[in-house]
């Protein structure tokens, strides 16, 4: 019998919340998946977005790992070419330095050296973002790390409603796939989530708001921060359109190319450091494909280049603010 | 730790045999004062945190308190340590002032690190100390590349490398232990047993017998009550001194407690350790307590003595705090200097 009459149930969930349910749902659907990292079973992890999931599927498949990042990732690498589908969890972002000879030369090749033979589907989960004043050890944003690498795809979502999508769509993946998680995000940004199922395919962009006159491209956190500017502009009459590529790897350039050459303008925000970051390749990408189309210079707007300072005062000026895009917005639409 | 402390208790005749050389007595009192900081410092970091003076984390070192104080004392200030996420026990030992550690703490310019580093990254060349660190193990590697530098440079210095049992998950402290052993370099491995590594018991994480793995090298080692200041000092005085004379490193175990949660944060904790056990390690444990009730019991101090030295103490941590509080914050400008030298 058809029930056409209710609408699909949504419910407002926060990123973290959306995080879990996905992983929970997809942990139900397929009895290879196991998750495993530094206090994630009872504690539910440092910032508490697993909590429960240990009750539900237990200890065997939610699992307390020593303090071993390139250890355990090795396991998930292993475990993964062998019929398993781990999930492992790199508690900050800044310990990815620790797992990257297991994510870079073992994970990302084995595929391709194998000539097609074996596949890791593999999931690092990663946190990234500043302003928690943490120093510099806790707080970086190193997604640009993975998103060089041939082999890995990679995953900065920005809404409860993307990453619930996009953690489905990572885990089924056939390919190692690391997925950064803002932390301020997990309990400040709620959002509209469906209870049905639903997937995101990796590698599809998608325009946030429409408009005419300049286009942010914003990844993560620098997605809400661009929306407030966009905000602000909306008041002294600039139409900004903001597009959120969502996956750093597969790289929707279409969707970036065309938002560009309908605004003519761009201003590309990201958390990670913009020299030889992920604007930077943002801005070249855009550059070479909407160059005929461009009314300013495209520029980035990315964490000031330094070791992320401990106190309130040095590090607010390190992450880019809707005030100041805002202002660069202006001038580069010659107000 | 047998044979450590029968040499310790040659070499400076402190021991329940010899308490009352008046040398000895100095050493004892110092220790004493020294654990008596940390724990009126950290009482400070907990009041300041709790109060949303403090910015960030606070991993507080209270309960540990004679492993830092019993084997700085075996230290020079030129000796150098490396220090933790829980460090400022470290810090003040190896003779840190209080008031520019808070105003560290607070992000302030005056701080050691002019607000740069924060809690987890305090550094004092000044005192030895090559610097907190917020990766676990993360100072392994340092540790024993300064031992390396004072070998090579023949300046007679030594290494405390403290940290967590957490620490002993991560592969590279065995090759820095392969190679402090292989290339006999004056280095303490100082592993703080405080039973957690954040909220998982050390029991889930640990295979085998820790005492086996500095073993597997050769390196010589020793375990130690860690809350019997006496003891930690009495073990690690002749290590020190047999690393600064060229017979290379050495395994300190130091079996302890912290009082608070991992971080001040923590405070529903009893999902992961009993309330019971706290108590315990609180009471009869307690490091301050047992070198106190030692000095009343020797007659080496009356209570007087041991009220005054708080006193004290109390009166220039809270000078030490109201200097933080009053401090500026650093200019933003500031937020571009000393990335390169
Ligand atoms: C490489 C690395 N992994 C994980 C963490 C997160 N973390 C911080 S403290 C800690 C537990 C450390 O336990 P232990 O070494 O025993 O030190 P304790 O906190 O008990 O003093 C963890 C997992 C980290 N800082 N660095």
């Amino acid at each position: 019998m058809l029930d056409t009459q209710s609408a699909p149930a949504l419910r407002d969930l926060t990123f973290g919340e959306a995080i879990r349910e996905a992983i929970a749902e997809e942990m139900r659907r397929d009895k290879t998946i196991v998750l495993m990292g530094e206090d994630v079973a009872e504690a539910g992890t440092t910032f508490k977005v697993l909590t429960g999931l240990v009750d539900e599927f237990g200890k065997d498949r939610i699992i307390d790992t020593p303090i071993s990042e390139a250890g355990f990732t090795g396991i998930g690498v292993g475990a993964a070419m062998t019929g398993m589908r781990p999930i492992v969890d790199i508690m900050f972002g800044d310990f990815l330095t620790l797992i990257m000879d297991q994510l870079v030369n073992q994970a990302a090749k084995i595929h391709y050296m194998s000539g097609g033979k074996w596949k890791v589907p593999l999931v690092v989960r990663a946190t990234m973002g500043a302003t928690r004043r943490s120093a510099a050890q806790h707080s970086q944003s190193l997604h640009a790390w993975p998103s060089h690498i041939p082999g890995l795809k990679v995953v900065v979502p920005s809404t409860p409603y993307d990453a619930k999508g996009l953690m489905k769509s990572a885990i089924r993946d056939d390919n190692p796939v690391v997925f950064f998680e803002d932390k301020i995000s997990y309990t400040k940004v709620k959002g509209q989530v469906p209870s049905e199922e639903y997937t995101i395919p990796l590698g599809v962009g998608d325009v946030k708001r429409e408009g005419r006159d300049i286009t942010f491209i914003g990844t993560s956190s620098m997605v809400q921060v661009a929306l407030g500017a966009a905000t602000m502009l909306e008041e002294v009459g600039i139409s900004a359109e903001v597009v959120d590529p969502r996956t750093t790897w597969p790289l929707d350039e279409k969707t970036l190319i065309e938002s560009v050459k309908k605004t003519s303008r761009c201003i590309v925000m990201d958390e990670g450091y913009g020299r030889y970051g992920v604007g930077a390749e943002f801005a070249a990408l855009v550059a070479e494909g909407a160059f005929y189309n461009l009314d300013a210079p495209v520029t980035r707007l990315c964490a000031m280049h330094v070791p992320i300072p401990f106190s309130p005062s040095l590090e607010d000026v390190t992450v880019p603010t809707e005030r100041q895009a805002f202002d660069l917005a202006m001038k580069l639409c010659g107000r | 730790m047998s044979i450590a402390t029968r040499k310790a208790d040659a070499a400076t005749g402190i021991g329940p045999g010899n308490p009352g050389n008046p040398g000895n007595l100095d050493r004892l009192l110092h220790m004493y004062k020294q654990m008596v900081a940390i724990r009126l410092f950290e009482e400070r970091v907990n009041d300041l945190y709790t109060r949303a003076l403090m910015p960030g984390l606070a991993h507080l070192y209270d309960g540990e308190e004679a492993i830092a104080a019993g084997i700085c004392e075996a230290l020079t200030r030129e000796d150098y340590v490396t220090s933790t996420h829980r460090g400022h026990g470290h810090c003040l030992a190896k003779g840190a002032s209080p008031d520019r550690m808070f105003a560290e703490l607070l992000g302030k310019e005056a701080g050691y690190c002019k607000g740069k580093g924060g809690s987890m990254h305090i550094a004092d060349p000044a005192t030895g100390n090559l610097g907190a660190n917020a990766i676990v193990c993360g100072s392994a590697g340092l540790a024993t590349g300064a031992a390396f530098a004072s070998k090579y440079l023949g300046n007679r210095r030594v290494t405390v490398c403290f940290f967590g049992e957490g620490a002993l998950g991560q592969g590279v402290l065995y090759e820095e232990m392969n190679l402090a052993q292989l290339w006999k370099l004056p280095v303490i491995f100082a592993c703080e047993n405080n039973l957690y590594n954040e909220y998982t018991h050390f029991s889930e994480t640990t295979a085998g017998e820790i005492m086996a793995r500095p073993a597997a090298f050769g390196i010589t080692s020793v375990e130690v009550d860690g809350q019997n200041v006496r003891a930690v000092y009495a073990a690690a005085a002749p290590l020190v001194d047999r690393a600064r004379d060229g017979g290379g490193p050495a395994f300190m175990l130091l079996n302890t407690y912290r009082y608070h949660g991992h971080h001040v944060g923590d405070i529903a904790r009893a999902y992961y350790r009993p309330k019971a056990e706290e108590q315990e390690w609180a009471g009869d444990r307690d490091p301050i307590k047992l070198l106190g009730d030692f000095l009343l019991k020797e007659g080496l101090a009356d209570a007087a003595a041991l009220e005054k030295i708080g006193a004290e103490l109390t009166r220039e941590m809270d000078a030490a705090v109201e200097f933080a509080v009053r401090a500026p914050y650093p200019d933003p400008s500031e937020v571009t200097q000393d990335i390169y030298a």
